[in-house]
């Protein structure tokens, strides 16, 4: 009897045995990964996507995954990631990427699926999608960009947006009373079983991006392990809704916001 | 290819179907009276090598079609009212991305949560959208255990060969009456996967990106893209209508009916027909496309056409959209879960009916 989803896979075996990247470097100038398309970012100035994307892009890279992996886009500011990452993509319905990476994932159990999300979108209206694919243990790794606000619907609250941050709709903070509380998506997920890896990281200086980009290769890791899903639950800036300069953003994350949301790895099943 | 005789169930002719067609998937999430259809495909679909995933909502259990579709697999879920109203965001982007699905509708009656009894009352909503955008569901219905079965494996056809999503529409009844069907003992499960050369599968480093989306930003690229789909839609329309009729030639007065309602139809004609009327049936298969070309034909020298359904009156009006004014259309339906009998229908009828008005019970 055939294993579940084993008898539908191409000639190929897995990513350890015969599949082989071409690691050579594609433009001496800006060094860009190959899992990248040769293409500007539409992102505002100081937006901490362009440099999500380049890690998860150098990641796959050196993992040499280019050609097994199938990205994810939901909806958002990031719903052009399909267009950026030179991989086959899907896009997503609002919240439900999760849903559609487990579906690309059972049927082909031995390809590497990930998605990238926003705070909206995975905190607000996609929470159920990601907490059950975490407690079915799927084999996918989650990009979950945390800005604290909507950014492509003009700012408004977000699920994470923090206490007394003002924004489009909160004018006056957020009050706890009125508004309710920041979601801790990294920690809930961490305490699911069925997750293998989660983490939360920033981008606002070299150091962390250093450290953002290890922990998207462990989460890779996890689900090339069949360990179980990995989350990386990013910092990133959005100077444009948080009506701050690029670098005055940088700071808002190292002052304020990481306060809120605390560094590090909560769970590692490898560790 | 050999057939077998097998006494089956509703649910699981849909079941014996989805395997026959090679569905490497179904995800779904309970809810009566779809419910037994799981616990089929549970123990069946792994024997063969299939997959059976129960996902935590309705919602969640489309896109995961979604996913698996985009990766070129056959997938299928199945569901009631309620559960098929939560996917319907699901449908609008399974048709806009153009991916092939299979959707199991066992309707029961509503609005709301209404009840689990037999119904029709979800026409509009397979036919006419349900979600977003200007879209179309192929829409098959059965009347029979064995059309369940034969239903299942031609949805998983028309829905690769058009790249739509396929709605099977059945009710209660059809989901448990048990009859002998007559199995095909094929599965495409263990052969080679479906050339599918859009598919998300992985480069594998051989050819350029594909991209499984719905999203146009331009209005002249969607514009275009919605012309695509308007011209498959009417491909769809010219090739695929299906009808089947029944003592339509000498026919005075024509029975259109779907589903279970034409299965009682039939009993009604029969005890009219004792009586010495002349009545025949009209059973649309397909109910998007709506078989308008073979009602215009079956009723050309009909005087009477009276429109049952299990509902308040929604496929009368594409009857009549059909007909326009050429006939008078009459309607008779009972909903909520009560069904009408062979006599009440052909009491209707001998009562002179309502001469084109929808009159409900
Ligand atoms: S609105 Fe914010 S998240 Fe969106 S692109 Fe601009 S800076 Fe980035």
């Amino acid at each position: 009897m055939a294993v579940a989803g084993e008898w539908f896979l191409p000639q190929w075996r897995s990513w350890d045995t015969s599949y082989r990247e071409d690691r050579k470097v594609l433009s001496p100038t800006t060094n860009r990964p190959r899992s990248l398309v040769d293409i500007s970012f539409h992102y505002c100035p100081g937006c901490g996507h362009g440099i999500i994307h380049r890690l998860v892009a150098e990641v796959i890279d050196e993992l040499g995954i280019q050609g097994q992996t199938i990205g994810v886009a939901s909806v958002g500011c990031s719903v052009h990631t399909l267009s950026y990452f030179d991989l086959d993509m899907q896009q997503a319905a609002h919240g439900r990427a999760p849903a559609v990476a487990t579906g690309i994932k059972r049927v082909l159990p031995k390809q590497i699926v990930f998605t990238y999300q926003g705070d909206g979108d995975l905190g607000a209206i996609g929470i159920g999608e990601m907490f059950h694919a975490t407690a079915r243990g799927e084999k996918i790794t989650v990009i979950y960009v945390n800005n604290a606000v909507y950014g492509m619907t003009g700012g408004q609250m977000a699920p994470t947006t923090l206490i007394g941050q003002a924004t489009s709709t909160t004018p006056d903070g957020r009050l706890p009373d009125r508004d309710g509380f920041p979601i801790k998506v990294a920690e809930l997920v961490s305490m699911i079983d069925g997750s293998a890896f989660v983490a939360r990281t920033s981008v606002h200086n070299p150091v962390n991006v250093a450290r953002t980009k290890k922990a998207i290769r462990m989460a890779f890791q996890a689900q090339m392990n069949r360990l179980g899903l990995g989350l990386v639950e990013v910092l990133s800036p959005c100077p444009t809704n948080w009506h701050l300069s690029p670098s005055e953003a940088m700071k808002w994350i190292e002052n304020v916001m990481i306060k809120s949301f605390p560094l590090g790895i909560m769970k590692s099943l490898e560790r | 290819m050999t057939a077998k005789r097998r006494l089956l169930k509703g649910t699981d002719a849909f079941g014996e179907g989805a395997v026959t067609a090679g569905c490497q998937l179904f995800c779904g999430y309970p809810i009566t009276p779809q419910s037994e259809l799981t616990h089929y495909l549970a123990t069946r679909l792994p024997q063969v090598g299939g997959i059976y995933l129960q996902s935590e909502s309705e919602t969640a259990a489309i896109n995961m079609v979604y996913g698996a579709a985009g990766a070129g697999a056959r997938v299928l879920t199945a569901s009631s009212g309620p559960g098929i109203s939560l996917m319907s965001e699901g449908l609008s982007y399974l048709a806009g991305a153009e991916l092939p699905a299979v959707i199991i509708n066992i309707m029961r009656g509503g609005p709301g949560l209404g009840n689990t009894r037999p119904s029709q009352s979800d026409y509009w909503q397979a036919t006419k959208g349900g979600g977003h955008g200007d879209y179309r569901l192929i829409t098959l219905a059965p009347w029979s255990v064995q059309e369940n079965f034969d239903f299942t494996i031609l949805a998983f056809e028309l829905a690769d060969k058009y790249r739509n999503p396929v709605m099977i529409l059945a009710d209660g009844i059809l989901a448990q009456m048990m009859e002998t069907v007559e199995v095909l003992e094929i599965s495409r499960l263990n052969q080679t996967p479906f050339d599918k050369p859009w598919a998300t599968t992985g480069t594998m480093g051989r050819r350029p990106k594909n991209i499984i989306s719905s999203l146009h930003l331009p209005p002249e690229e969607l514009e275009a893209h919605n012309q695509k789909l308007l011209n498959k839609y009417l491909a769809i329309e010219d090739c695929e209508a299906r009808a089947e009729c029944y003592g339509i030639s000498e026919a005075e007065i024509v029975v259109v009916a779907f589903g279970i309602a034409a299965r009682i139809a039939t009993a009604a004609i029969a005890l009219g027909s004792e009586r010495g009327l002349k009545i025949g049936l009209f059973r649309p298969q397909t109910l998007w496309p709506f078989p308008a070309r073979q009602l215009q034909e079956a009723v050309k020298h009909a005087k009477r056409i009276l429109v049952l359904e299990l509902n308040t009156g929604q496929m009368v009006y594409d009857v009549r959209y059909a007909l326009g004014s050429s006939k008078a259309v009459d309607f008779y339906g009972r909903c909520g879960g009560m069904v009408f009998t062979p006599m009440e229908i052909l009491g209707y009828i001998l009562s002179g009916g309502s001469q084109g008005a929808v009159a409900y019970n």
